[in-house]
């Protein structure tokens, strides 16, 4: 138990160093943005609070926000995506609910379920995070175009992720 | 009362959710707006210093281009030197005992953090108000115009880069000298639009374009970038300029903070007349 609590805030503090020191200067024009660090949600355990979830993504946009210079801004997007987060769990729930000791990874429940899972997610994130971003109306297809074509680039660096550090197998 | 708290407790989840968002919209609201105070930014000690560490290292990458730069700048500087000139014979001048006075003085610094994928973009440098920054002064590139101070913590200050939705800095074609705010559009880093340019001006692709000294914080004539193109929209009478940046905003590194030393006494006494049309 001990060790899993360590792993975790080890991969927490990873991943935050990894979005803002290298991901945060990858620069593939205005319109794809890349924020991979929603990933740490993404990843929590199914058997984890559902308060505690809202409040862990609540404070992982805090640190975001300290770092991207935007007050506030990562904090909403997060809390909405960890709110959601229950829902979309509860919703495509497989028919005898999800086992205990399985993780939300490709390699325990598929590579269907978790693109359907993270995309949604990641979608939800996204389009809070521009529009809350941008506030006017002016740029509602451009702000649209961003949301889309980032989604799709972060869902590919969450898929790459997850095998990096979440993966369950023994190393031999 | 009772059946209400009884609700909240059962709904915990909504209103604990309910509340975390109403703290993000006012930390949302305190950063808003020109010179609002944030509340949340990379000016503050840990998060620099993270930012400083990585910096350092990306330095050792780019030290060759930076040599080049500050080698191509040194020549520029020894031009100035005294001598380098010939005194000229005094009889063909007449000079009048007045000194200069000074309006402008520069501190330099170093950028420790930057973006340009934001809507918001900001930079990090490591000087601060014990080095003498306050806010609203200007920063420049050696080879252009950057962006304007907008937080200032004891060692660092973060600056809004011109890549900023609220960014206005007047700018003027160096050649026609019509001016207009400089805004961007959120869609490449290496252009900016230079807007309300009347129809009259004489222009062409190339051409420079320096900072005017509307601006109030910039002095006259520093370099922002060149034409790239123009055009006229319809049902308007002005031009609208693409201009493409002169200095490399994602390769920024060293930078020339700007004091403008009459700026507090020309904000009043612009203030002071304001306040008398208005009376």
């Amino acid at each position: 138990m001990t060790t899993e609590v360590i792993k975790n805030i080890l991969r927490f503090i990873l991943l935050v160093l990894l979005q803002v020191i290298i991901i945060q200067n990858i620069n593939l024009t205005g319109y794809v943005i890349l924020l991979p660090y929603v990933i740490i949600i993404i990843m929590i355990s199914f058997e984890t609070p559902k308060l505690m979830v809202l409040i862990s993504s609540f404070l992982l946009g805090v640190v975001i926000d300290y770092f991207y210079d935007s007050s506030g801004l990562h904090a909403s997007a997060c809390t909405i995506m960890g709110f959601s987060r229950y829902y979309v769990l509860k919703y495509i729930a497989p028919r005898d609910g999800y086992d205990i000791g399985v993780r939300p990874t490709v390699e325990d429940m598929g590579i269907e379920w978790f693109l359907r899972y993270a995309g949604t997610l990641v979608f939800i994130h996204h389009f809070f995070l521009f529009y809350l971003e941008i506030f006017r109306f002016s740029e509602f297809f451009s702000t649209l175009l961003r949301v889309i074509l980032s989604s799709i680039g972060t869902l590919s660096l969450i898929y790459l992720i997850q095998f990096l550090f979440f993966s369950n197998r023994k190393r031999t | 009362m009772k059946n209400l708290f009884a609700f909240v407790l059962k709904h915990n989840f909504i209103f604990v959710f309910l509340f975390l968002q109403v703290v993000c919209a006012w930390l949302m609201v305190q950063n808003n707006g020109y010179q609002g105070s944030h509340v949340l930014n990379s000016s503050n000690e840990t998060v620099s210093n993270i930012y400083q560490t990585a910096a350092n290292t990306k330095e050792y990458f780019y030290l060759k281009q930076e040599n080049d730069k500050l080698a191509l700048e040194n020549s520029v500087m020894r031009n100035f030197l005294k001598m380098n000139y010939s005194i000229l014979p005094l009889t063909e001048f007449k000079k009048d005992d007045t000194l200069y006075k000074q309006q402008y003085s520069y501190i330099s610094a170093k950028v420790v953090n930057s973006s340009v994928n934001k809507r918001r973009n900001f930079l990090t440098i490591n000087a601060g108000a014990n080095q003498g920054i306050e806010q609203d002064m200007a920063v420049m590139a050696p080879d252009g115009i950057v962006g304007i101070v907008t937080n200032v913590s004891p060692n660092f200050s973060s600056a809004m880069s011109l890549l900023h939705k609220d960014v206005r800095v007047n700018c003027q074609l160096k050649k026609d000298g019509s001016y207009g705010p400089l805004i961007w559009d959120g869609s490449d880093y290496r252009f900016c639009s230079l807007t309300d340019i009347p129809t009259h001006a004489k222009m062409k692709k190339g051409d420079t374009v320096v900072t005017s000294e509307l601006s109030g914080i910039f002095p006259e004539g520093i370099m922002v970038g060149t034409i790239e193109s123009y055009e006229k929209k319809e049902n308007e009478s002005y031009f609208t300029i693409k201009v493409r940046l002169h200095a490399d905003l994602k390769k920024v590194n060293h930078v020339y903070v700007i004091k403008n030393r009459f700026k507090v006494e020309r904000d009043s006494l612009e203030l002071n007349t304001q306040k008398q049309i208005d009376d």
